[in-house]
């Protein structure tokens, strides 16, 4: 399951909703990604995500159902935020389930790599020293090129 | 007609997020596309600027240049992904 939502999102709740489904999941990993108050030296205030509507969605499902693939994975979630978010909010929620740890931790790792360089997002920063476009990183390509 | 987008710096560059144009020649690639669009204006010359990493994608899948656009595609171009 993907969503992209403007608000909030709770882990627990995120959690709970997973394992009510299915009682075969042994393993349940989960990543959160968060906005931090700083970057390379400079402060930031603000993150703003913006992304291409009907595109994102389709990487992201696509992303999910390969990860449920190559790892049997029971379950998963996927969920990124989008618009302004603050130091400290909470951006991306990605879930693997599985029967065993192995699947999971592999699953959700895969995901979160993948969606980093595969999914139509872009971040602007904003802060004391003014308005700034994050750049793609090659730790991220390199992330992503690992699962190749 | 194409419906073009640009996202991110693309479109601060350009000024605009969207538009529609005439297909300017039947079996059009995507390179014949920018090198059209760079010599519109000064945005789009910085937007399309030599050396800038813009990637593209026609019908909401990742395209390369040498793809050719068909009458009633959607083009889309901007910088690399940095979601996550």
């Amino acid at each position: 399951m993907i969503r992209i939502q403007t608000g909030p999102f709770d882990l627990g709740t995120e959690l709970a909703a997973l394992k009510a489904s299915r009682t075969d999941i042994g393993a349940l990993v989960s990543f959160t990604g968060a906005v931090r108050d700083h970057t390379a030296g400079r402060d930031v205030a603000q993150l703003t995500l913006e992304h291409y509507p009907g595109m994102t969605e389709k990487a992201l499902a696509d992303i999910e159902a390969d990860a449920i693939k190559r790892f049997d994975l029971t379950a998963s979630l996927i969920v990124h935020r989008i618009g302004p978010l603050r130091p400290g909010e909470d951006i991306v929620l990605v879930i693997a389930a599985a029967a065993h740890r192995d699947a999971a931790f592999d699953g959700a790792r895969f995901m979160i790599d993948t969606l980093k360089t595969d999914a139509p997002f872009w971040k602007k920063e904003s802060g004391s020293s003014g308005e700034d476009w994050v750049a793609a990183r090659a730790e991220d390509d390199a992330a992503r090129a690992r699962w190749r | 007609m194409i419906k073009v987008l640009y996202f991110a710096r693309l479109r601060e560059d350009i000024g605009t997020d969207e538009e529609d144009l005439p297909l300017p020649k039947s079996g059009m690639t995507i390179a014949e596309l920018k090198a059209d669009l760079r010599a519109r204006g000064e945005g789009y010359a910085q937007a399309f600027e030599k050396g800038r990493m813009v990637q593209v994608a026609i019908n909401q899948a990742r395209a390369s240049v040498d793809d050719i656009i068909t009458d009633g595609d959607e083009v889309a171009f901007f910088p690399p992904f940095t979601g996550g």
